[in-house]
């Protein structure tokens, strides 16, 4: 008589799994997005409510509190004025987040615009792409800064140079794809059906540059604010009395040996700030082009 | 090859020449009457205007540019505004300290960054690879002048490892002039070697997955072989290229180092100029940097039929 070992019991269905879907799901099944886009989230409410985060007037003179430590009263010190550094660093974010968008919106619409322009129109191609070669050949940050010595110190103006500057790098990458796209049996089939040519590059082409576009105006938010603080920095960015990241950090620059708070400060919110950006725009690429995720 | 390379000088002509009008207009269009400030305060309009005319400024812009091009092609830069010297003898001057620094920074960045970016590629996915890719976007995030203060007060003020700011010439000797510029280069190359470490372990990574690599497994050959001999030069092209376009980085970063560190080369002078508005020494910084970055990547693509044969033009 043979016996047969019995097998352990095996629960009669396996524990359900839980699928999250919709933003949830999205938000954990890709960390680096939802980090970066926490550590973002955190430094723009910072920048909203900053006049109700116990800061004074980032730009009130206090003589007599001059270059304070770190202290309870004034959290980050104060600087050679007697200027709170928390309040300023605090208000410097909403200049470095307006530069950031506007520059990344602004850079990204006009390199759309003549990205198309230049892969649709075979004649107007060379000529721009030889002014683009021209202007990309010119490195970025002094662009902007021989820009910034034409105009009088604004962030408007800021915001201008440096959307100059990056907007060569932005229509190559657009006409590139468009160039691409046209090769596709999907094009050559709407060409075919009669369709004209604005039809074709906004209901065909431009839908398929958005992705690759998105990325790119996430990696140009990043460093427009990168550059808008070494524009501030050497003082060619926005004015002296506009509480930036920059610009504080040009304050401490004197005082840097004995005061090195002056300038951690506004460069940890920097950093964090242009991390939390980078981070987003990692994500994005790999949510929008998986194949290129594999390799980089 | 060298019908190649005749080609390729021949298409940067174009690009100069567009690098030059965009430069020469932008200053043209310029806003702030330069003779007025030379002029001063207390000059009369009369004053001004004889200022103007002896300067050129009162002349049509073609003319202008057509004659500032020419002097341009002869080497000449033109006249500074604020000093009176010419503009090439002003950049010369000036030249030593940022070549030093971009010198050493590529040396660093090369040295570091290459075989980072291979032992990420042959450890990928394990802590390693993730460690050293989580610093690279760190590279990414952190500007320059952060890590350059960051360097200067841990190493030089804390530890007092190294001379704070300035720069020593290298007629000075070498291990002063060597000491100064390792803080500067290290922070000029913290983002360079972000770019360089992350593009090598892309493309390694590529070429590590083809056919010959597992053959050279199969015959039996050591790692580091593997990895440097059949690997990395198989991976050489897209690094070198990223190694040339960074170098824009390095421009735009030796601005504000050579500002951290207090180095007297070409960035503090673009910084002066600015201060100054002294219009044709803007020119001539933005045209000579403009030129280097140009003659860079022409240099990087003579570099890829060397590293690679199969390239062939």
């Amino acid at each position: 008589m043979t016996t047969y070992a019995a097998a352990h019991a095996l629960p009669d269905i396996l524990p359900p799994k839980r699928i999250r879907t919709g933003w949830v799901g999205f938000l954990l099944n890709n960390p680096t997005i939802t980090f970066g886009l926490a550590l973002l989230l955190c430094m723009l409410f910072l920048a909203v409510a900053a006049p109700w985060l116990g800061t004074v007037d980032p730009t009130a003179l206090e003589p007599i509190k001059r270059n304070r430590e770190p202290s309870w009263e004034n959290w980050f010190g104060t600087d050679a004025f007697g200027r709170d550094i928390y309040s300023r660093v605090l208000y410097g974010a909403r200049v470095s987040l307006t530069v950031g968008f506007s520059v990344a919106l602004l850079a990204s619409a006009s390199g759309l615009f003549i990205g198309l322009v230049s892969g649709t129109i075979r004649r107007a191609d060379s000529i721009i792409m030889r002014i683009m070669d021209g202007l990309m050949s010119i490195p970025p940050i002094l662009l902007a800064i021989a820009l910034m010595a034409l105009t009088r110190a604004s962030v408007e103006n800021v915001i201008i140079a440096i959307t100059i500057a990056e907007i060569p790098r932005v229509s190559r990458l657009v006409r590139g794809v468009v160039l691409t796209l046209r090769e596709q049996p999907y094009v050559d089939a709407a060409i075919s059906c009669g369709c004209r040519t604005p039809m074709l590059i906004w209901r065909h082409i431009l839908p398929n540059t958005l992705a690759p576009l998105t990325v790119q105006a996430t990696y140009i938010c990043a460093s427009a604010m990168i550059t808008e603080s070494i524009l501030s920095f050497i003082g060619a960015g926005v004015p002296p009395i506009i509480p930036s990241w920059g610009n504080i950090m040009a304050d401490g620059r004197t005082l840097f040996q004995i005061k090195p708070y002056i300038i951690f400060f506004p460069a940890v919110f920097l950093s964090l700030t242009v991390l939390a950006v980078n981070l987003l725009g990692d994500g994005f690429r790999d949510v929008l082009d998986p194949r290129k995720s594999k390799s980089a | 090859m060298f019908s190649y390379i005749a080609r390729r000088v021949f298409a940067t002509i174009p690009v100069m020449l567009v690098v030059a009008l965009f430069v020469f207009s932008l200053l043209y269009i310029a806003p702030g009457d330069p003779a007025a400030v030379i002029a001063g305060d207390q000059a009369s309009p009369e004053d001004v205007e004889k200022i103007r005319k002896s300067l050129g400024l009162d002349r049509p812009f073609l003319v202008r540019f057509s004659e500032w091009f020419f002097s341009l092609l002869q080497g000449d830069l033109g006249t500074s505004m604020f000093t009176g010297m010419p503009v090439s003898e002003l950049i010369a001057q000036r030249v030593e300290p940022t070549l030093s620094l971009m010198l050493m920074t590529l040396f660093i960045a090369i040295t570091v960054a290459v075989p980072i970016g291979v032992i990420a590629a042959w450890k990928s996915g394990t802590w390693i690879d993730r460690g050293i890719m989580a610093i690279s976007v760190a590279g990414f995030s952190v500007p320059v002048f952060v890590v350059g203060y960051l360097l200067a007060y841990f190493l030089a003020l804390e530890l007092d490892w190294f001379p704070v700011q300035g720069y020593v010439s290298f007629s000075k000797g070498f291990w002063p002039w060597f000491e100064t510029l390792v803080l500067p280069s290290i922070a000029l190359g913290f983002v360079y070697i972000a770019l360089i470490a992350r593009i090598t372990r892309a493309t390694m990574l590529e070429v590590l997955s083809q056919d010959y690599i597992r053959t050279a497994k199969a015959k039996g050959m050591g790692q580091a072989g593997i990895l440097f001999l059949h690997a990395l030069k198989n991976a050489a092209v897209p690094v070198v290229t990223v190694i040339g376009i960074g170098i824009a980085l390095l421009i735009g970063g030796a601005v504000v180092t050579e500002s951290v560190f207090a180095i007297p080369g070409l960035g503090r002078l673009t910084i002066d100029a600015i201060v100054r508005r002294d219009y044709p020494l803007i020119q001539g910084l933005v045209v000579v940097f403009s030129f280097v970055y140009v003659l860079v990547n022409l240099l990087v693509d003579v570099i890829y039929t060397v590293i690679d044969p199969r390239i062939r033009y």
